[in-house]
């Protein structure tokens, strides 16, 4: 498999630089009446690391389908090298030719790593898989590619770095030299991200090419060399990382809408009241989290921001009562909830947006109503019973103060877009008028327009007196904020008041000192 | 061989302040042949302790339990239904599930016997002699496997659904076709597999072994076997490694239906006859048996030797029960009884949560 490599990598460099590695012509995909992509074209030239940034719903996920053969194009064409692209249902030719690493694990929890890698190819002899010369071959590769993971575990022991390292050595050993990494950074801390830099380097050096996607300008800047824009499923610009300014990118990443959230300023100074709303004193949870503390006062907006792993998400979600701490304490204006319970953080007056919406946040089959007045019960009936009328006007209530595109309160939340379902919960988060409303990534996934109106209904309860912690990975999100507190490896590293630039924010979170 | 070197000699980024890290990784992944190996094993093992406490406490129940008639007899009794296992295993490694099993387990050879009797004395048709009893039954499992396979995986149903339908039509039609009575007087060539000696062991253990470490090989040691943990594990990443998803579980739920009319001939033979309830019932003791032997029910997890050790624990126990002197009316009990205490020691024993 090794030799290939060199093979390949001689045959790329000795090609004319103008012949792109992949190349989409024109491509359109529509999904009913949404366009995902609008005759995009985009070509990756051997042995470089060309970066595909774009926004939320700006057609990356598409193009990405397209390029790896899971979607075929309803226009336009995909080619490798001199080649038309295979047919759909050829997966191995299109194995060949480009491999995807997705943020979510393609490995086989169950199977040992040697078996992941060589899975529906192991070495047979006789008919019966020799395992031998399967892990002897799988530990073969990955010390050729300087991965130092042991073969026989599980895959599921992998930690997410480790896993990524072995889908792109599984990758290499297909014979394929062009590798789509999909968010790779996403969930890795900031030493993993500079060795996956580091290594994605290298291996470019050997004439391996990469499509990047990242949310992160600075790693664009940091690793590739060409970046393509996408705008709602257009293409913007593609050109050289050199060439291209941050202020340019962002712009033809955003188009008009640059500036769009900014810090307001019509709302009143947090009331320095003597019980703040949120109280957080030596939270730990090992392994997690340590010494965290924090408040945050009646009226004020605050931020938590951290790199991946930095334990900011295990902090909130201790703070609501899906997590329990081992230490410290949590207070919702004086009052302490038991710890790691939702229903006591409920009733101590907390309302929270969690992470993962379809998971935690709601119930895709009930009406809008009825997710929204979930955690409020009590409020529309008596002894346990419930008052379709007045449910329904919560429900109502909420659609117009979240201006909610739906045909009714009695719609059904699966038959929601995105944003609108995001909106959905929030108005849940606020049903119960919280004092500490803590939302975790309130905009993950939503577009432009939904994120305003979402960060809006944030400054709205804070306005009426609510205090509220955002926990996110956006710095759009964290720009109203009257504190930002960065989290670093477990730990408050720093805080920071509003009028921070993203550099800075950025550098706090990754550890950096000045 | 090409190795690629990381160094640490990276190209001064944006800011100058960038941490540098060491990115080579530290000593090479140590060799380690016998180890996962061993540890992969010793979890197949989990129940073996169990077992050899059992055998113990048989032997202070009654010093009958440690005879080799009695211990023939215990693998004899758990042969039939130990291929039901066999077949339920199979199908939950790659995460479906198949309740008609125990239907197929009596309608199988009930529909052979219907076919090749003389109306008369039983219902019987008398259509074809004696000689076509064992393909009948074949045949039936197997086209019950197919119409599983075409609802399933053609036609995209729930297979819980599915095979829960499955199993109350087919328990209807034995009911119907033997008009709720028992098949006897049955041609020998159905009782013989049930009854034969070969080398001085029953041939149904003989069967019922030979069917478990062929499985074994298959599920361990060939590409169709681990693309029932691949596809069990994550259909998708299966899909995407170029694994035949909608193919192999159908030949699985085709070949699980054969097992199942296997299993069901075995009894017959046995007891030279077939009951309208044959098999009624024993899905919960397939499942429990599989789940105690480490079998995930949510698939992709277990080994097929664990699914007959938890057969196996699961009619030990009864047996030194049956020696213990337990009344016959309180079995019933004892069997639920028993299968939660087996889940417990097996939880104890393997030390991972079942789902």
């Amino acid at each position: 498999m090794s030799t290939d490599a060199g093979a390949a990598a001689g045959g790329d460099g000795g090609r004319a630089r103008a012949l792109p590695v992949a190349a989409a012509h024109g491509v359109t995909k529509r999904f009913g009446v949404t366009v995902a992509l609008d005759d995009v074209s985009l070509a990756v030239r051997p042995g470089e690391i060309h970066a595909l940034v774009g926004r939320n719903g700006a057609g990356k996920s598409t193009l990405v389908s397209l390029l790896t053969g899971l979607l075929a194009p309803d226009d336009g064409e995909v080619t490798f090298g001199d080649d038309p692209a295979p047919p759909i249902s050829d997966r191995e030719a299109w194995r060949r030719r480009v491999a995807c690493v997705y943020q979510k694990s393609t490995v086989i929890p169950s199977l040992s790593v040697a078996e992941n890698v060589f899975l529906n190819r192991q070495d047979s002899r006789r008919g019966l898989i020799a395992w031998t010369s399967v892990r002897r071959r799988a530990r073969e590769l990955l010390q050729g590619w300087d991965v130092d993971v042991d073969v026989e575990q599980p895959a599921e022991k992998l930690t997410v770095e480790q896993r990524q390292l072995v889908e792109i050595a599984r990758a290499l050993s297909h014979g394929s030299r062009f590798i789509i990494l999909d968010e790779p950074t996403a969930q890795l801390d900031g030493q993993a991200i500079e060795r996956l830099f580091e290594r994605m380097r290298v291996l470019r050096d050997q004439g391996v090419t990469f499509l990047f996607i990242s949310h992160h300008l600075e790693e664009v800047y940091e690793v590739c060399d060409t970046v393509t824009v996408l705008r709602d499923a257009r293409h913007v610009v593609t050109a050289p990382v050199t060439e291209l300014s941050e202020t340019d990118l962002v712009a033809a990443m955003t188009g008009e809408a640059t500036g769009l959230i900014t810090a307001s300023s019509d709302r009143t100074a947090p009331q320095d009241t003597a019980v703040p709303a949120l109280q957080v004193s030596e939270l730990g949870l090992p392994g997690l989290y340590h010494d965290v503390s924090f408040e945050v006062r009646r009226g004020e907006i605050v931020g938590l921001a951290g790199a991946g792993g930095s334990g900011k998400m295990a902090v909130a979600e201790s703070v609501v009562g899906l997590r329990r701490p081992i230490t410290g304490t949590v207070e919702i204006a004086g009052n302490r909830p038991r710890p790691g319970s939702v229903p006591a953080a409920l009733a101590a007056g907390v309302g929270f947006v969690p992470q993962d919406r379809h998971r935690q946040g709601l119930v895709p089959a009930l009406s809008i109503a009825e997710n929204v007045t979930m955690t409020i019960p009590d409020r529309l009936g008596r002894y346990g019973f419930i008052g379709p009328r007045r449910r329904a006007a919560v429900g109502a209530q909420a659609i117009d103060d979240l201006t909610i595109k739906a045909s009714g309160p009695e719609q059904p939340v699966s038959a929601l877009s995105g944003g609108n379902q995001q909106k959905v919960v929030m108005a849940r988060a606020l049903a119960g008028e919280p004092t500490a409303l803590v939302l975790l990534q309130p905009t993950a996934g939503v577009d432009v327009k939904a994120k305003e109106t979402l960060l809006a209904a944030a400054e709205d309860a804070a306005r009426r007196g609510a205090g509220v912690l955002i926990v996110s990975d956006d710095l759009d999100d964290l720009r109203q904020c009257d504190r930002v507190v960065v989290m670093f490896k477990g730990s408050v590293a720093e805080e920071r008041p509003s009028g921070w630039r993203d550099h800075d924010l950025i550098a706090a979170m990754e550890g950096i000192s000045e | 061989m090409l190795r690629i070197r990381s160094r640490a000699d990276e190209p001064p980024g944006e800011e100058g302040a960038r941490v540098n890290t060491e990115v080579r990784p530290t000593a090479p992944a140590v060799v380690r042949r016998a180890g996962g190996l061993r540890i992969a094993r010793l979890r197949d093992l989990a129940l073996v302790p169990a077992i050899l406490g059992m055998m113990v406490v048989g032997w202070i129940v009654s010093p009958a339990f440690l005879s080799w008639t009695n211990l023939q007899n215990v693998l004899q009794q758990q042969s039939e239904i130990s291929l039901l296992v066999l077949a339920e295993a199979l199908v939950l490694l790659c995460g479906r599930m198949d309740l008609s099993l125990e239907s197929t387990f009596g309608l199988a050879p009930g529909v052979a016997a219907w076919l090749v009797l003389a109306p008369g004395v039983a219902h019987g048709l008398g259509w074809l002699s004696g000689g076509w009893a064992v393909p009948l039954t074949l045949a039936v499992g197997l086209v019950i496997g197919v119409v599983n396979g075409l609802l399933i995986v053609r036609f995209q149903l729930n297979g819980f659904i599915v095979t829960l339908g499955m199993l109350i039509v087919l328990r209807g039609l034995l009911t119907g076709i033997s008009g709720g009575k028992t098949f006897f007087n049955l041609p020998s060539s159905m009782i013989y597999l049930g009854n034969a000696v070969w080398l001085g062991l029953p041939a149904s253990i003989w069967i019922c072994l030979i069917l478990y470490a062929v499985a074994i090989v298959v599920a361990g040691y060939t590409k169709f076997g681990r693309s029932l943990y691949a596809i069990g594990g994550n259909a998708d990443a299966a899909r995407a490694a170029g694994i035949r998803v909608n193919r192999v579980l159908f030949t699985t739920l085709v070949v699980a239906g054969l097992l199942a009319a296997l299993g069901g001939l075995l009894l017959t033979g046995r007891l030279a006859s077939v009951a309208a309830s044959q098999g009624s019932g024993a899905i919960f003791t397939v499942f429990a048996a599989a789940v105690i032997g480490g079998v995930s029910l949510s698939g992709g997890r277990g080994t097929i030797f664990g699914a007959f050790t938890g057969i196996l624990l699961l009619y030990l126990i009864q047996n030194v029960l049956t020696l213990a002197g337990v009344p016959a009316q309180w079995i019933g009990a004892l069997n639920g009884a028993i299968i939660l205490v087996a889940l417990i020691i097996s939880r104890i024993t393997s030390g991972q949560a079942q789902n």
